[in-house]
């Protein structure tokens, strides 16, 4: 590791994607991301063969990113919720073209214009979809600014290992907050991995094509089979988690990002109160981590799930667990953040 | 003739047409009359000619213009319809040592992708765009295009193009001459040997262009549709000569040194 520096979430999200070995930054300016938008301005012009374009607008910077990844060079986009609906179409697109690529989404609130407050609304979109088609991406979720750091250099190595799109899928709260960050050493470009099937040129080999079209029904389907064996195998290899007091707890709460940091400090208040409240925070929102959820959901009557949102992870939460424990859902919208105090009143209504 | 006789005889002969190296050795799926095929094969032997087959990447989309990685032996990305443009972009961006070109319909250069075709242009991204402009939608059907002409009858116009509801066919080369950053727009048509031997000397122009580095070029074509025309291939090039032409004349229409 490198060395420790103070940084805006969105700066640590930015100079950790270009340690990370991305040279290929395309996007369009949105609040509350900006700030990831402006660091790459400044220094991705400064890396040997860095390319920083600011695009005429989202769907030109995912289709830019498209492009850019075609020929196997890391590549990058962010943005915040309305930026990234318009995104969808490169997404799919990139998920059907096995294309390595990172989106970083600074969430807001919504629907539609919804303001510039921090928010979790975009669970859905990103686990569940948002483009056409049947596919899935790798969605990280960070509680912290070194781990949104952490996250970001680790979304390449996932998506070039996978051919996946990687979405870094963090609040406004994060890219706004600073924090101290241990940044990653950067890595040297021509140590990452050739990548045979890109399209740079048929010089002495067959030619290569990116696409996601079949014309035939039975080709088509063998594709897709193809990508449903690959999401097996993210879901085996890639789940990740953290747990806090869950050896013995009187409760469970379930959160990620922003809402996980904040129930820690729940969990000293609780403490206080003779209440061990255990906690569960996926990391990777997919593939969500069920399984671990559910053996420790066997040691509590209650798994609550608290979000800024009203009540997404909740439903995969309420998946995972024997229909016998009760899975009760508190959360906030708008921009409201819920204090250590206030989610505390949640938790005992059930203890 | 014997067979020694014809062996003879053909060792003799000079070989005087073969197949592009940059094109697959099977025959284009296009319509009859179809213009995409004559098209297509210049390109090719534009990238011949000019020794660039190795370190080409086209890209192409959707409709008429998808099966471009099955007739081409080079590299092809397919993106998503009107994306073209941004995603050229992105592959020069990332890797200027290649030779990139987008190749794009009327739906995709002049209605869908209308903001990234022009953004590409203002910024003389070091790109080469074929537009093939054939006055409508071909793949889905013949269902207007914003190229296509006052009172053309389509699937989506069949009372005729009306300029009160749908304004006017849309002149993208024109319109992006006006720009400061194009290096090289013409508009060519196919329909006969003349006009083929220009096109093709557009299209080594164009990719010279950016080989210099001299950057943004667009050749577009007035191309034929037969079939969504109702008429037969004669017709087709009778009537691009006639119709076509006298709203989308024919020559460069702007080339900065």
């Amino acid at each position: 590791m490198g060395e420790k520096k103070l940084m805006r979430g969105n700066e640590a999200i930015a100079e950790a994607a270009i340690r990370a070995g991305c040279r290929n930054y395309f996007a369009y300016p949105i609040t509350p991301q900006a700030e990831l938008l402006q660091w790459m301005a400044e220094y991705m012009p400064k890396q040997e063969n860095g390319t920083f374009l600011q695009a005429e607008s989202e769907i030109g910077a995912i289709s830019m990113v498209y492009g850019a990844a075609s020929t196997g060079e890391r590549t990058m986009t962010s943005s915040s919720s309305p930026g990234i609906s318009l995104k969808q179409e490169g997404i799919s697109y990139l998920a059907g073209s096995e294309l390595p690529a990172v989106i970083v989404n600074i969430m807001r609130g919504g629907p539609g214009l919804g303001n510039i407050q921090p928010a979790q609304g975009d669970y859905f979109q990103a686990t569940k979809g948002g483009g056409h088609g049947d596919y899935r991406l790798i969605v990280l979720a960070p509680s912290t600014v070194p781990e949104a750091a952490e996250l970001t250099f680790e979304a390449f190595n996932l998506a070039d290992e996978y051919r996946n799109p990687v979405i870094l899928l963090a609040d406004g709260m994060i890219g706004q907050m600073m924090e101290p960050v241990e940044l990653p050493s950067p890595v040297d470009t021509s140590d990452l991995p050739t990548k045979p099937w890109a399209t740079t040129g048929k010089d002495g080999r067959d030619a290569n094509t990116i696409r996601s079209f079949a014309m035939g029904a039975e080709a088509l389907k063998s594709i897709n089979q193809g990508l449903q064996e690959k999401y097996d195998n993210i879901k085996e290899a890639e789940t990740r988690y953290e747990e806090v007091g869950v050896d013995n707890p009187d409760i469970l709460l379930v959160a990620f990002g922003t809402v996980a940091r904040i129930a820690r400090s729940t969990r000293r208040l609780a403490g206080e109160q003779g209440i061990n409240l255990g906690i569960f925070r996926p990391i990777t929102l997919w593939p969500f981590p069920g399984n671990r959820l559910a053996e420790l959901s066997k040691k509590v009557d209650t798994v609550l799930t608290v979000e800024m949102n009203f009540g997404q992870m909740v439903e995969d939460v309420r998946l995972s667990v024997d229909s016998d424990i009760n899975t009760p859902f508190y959360g906030e919208q708008g921009g409201v953040v819920p204090d250590p105090s206030r989610i505390l009143q949640e938790v005992k209504k059930y203890v | 003739m014997s067979e020694e006789a014809i062996a003879e005889n053909t060792a003799k002969m000079k070989k005087v047409f073969d197949s592009p190296e940059s094109l697959n050795d099977q025959h284009f799926s296009y319509c009859p009359g179809c213009h995409h095929g004559v098209i297509n094969r210049l390109i090719a032997e534009a990238i011949d000619e000019l020794g660039i087959q190795d370190t080409t990447v086209g890209t192409a989309p959707v409709g008429c213009s998808v099966f471009l990685y099955k007739w081409f032996d080079i590299d092809v990305i397919q993106p998503a319809h009107g994306r073209v443009s941004a995603v050229a972009t992105g592959a020069k961006r990332a890797r200027p040592d290649l030779t990139v070109f987008a190749y794009q319909g009327d739906g995709d250069f002049a209605s869908i992708g209308t903001n990234n075709s022009t953004h590409a242009a203002n910024r003389g991204e070091n790109i080469t765009t074929f537009f093939i402009n054939n006055t409508l939608y071909g793949m889905t059907g013949g269902e207007m295009a914003p190229t296509t002409l006052i009172g053309q009858k389509t699937t989506t116009s069949p009372h005729g193009r009306s300029a009160k509801d749908y304004g006017y066919p849309i002149k993208m080369s024109e319109m992006l001459a006006e720009l400061d950053g194009p290096t090289y727009i013409t508009r060519q048509a196919v329909y006969d040997p003349k006009r083929i031997d220009r096109a093709k000397a557009a299209i080594k122009k164009a990719f010279r262009i950016q080989m210099e580095d001299e950057g943004y070029s667009l050749v577009e074509f007035l191309s034929a549709c037969p079939i969504n025309w109702g008429m037969d291939p004669a017709e087709a090039n009778d009537r691009i000569k006639k119709e076509v032409e006298e709203v989308y004349p024919l020559g460069d229409i702007i080339e900065r040194g």
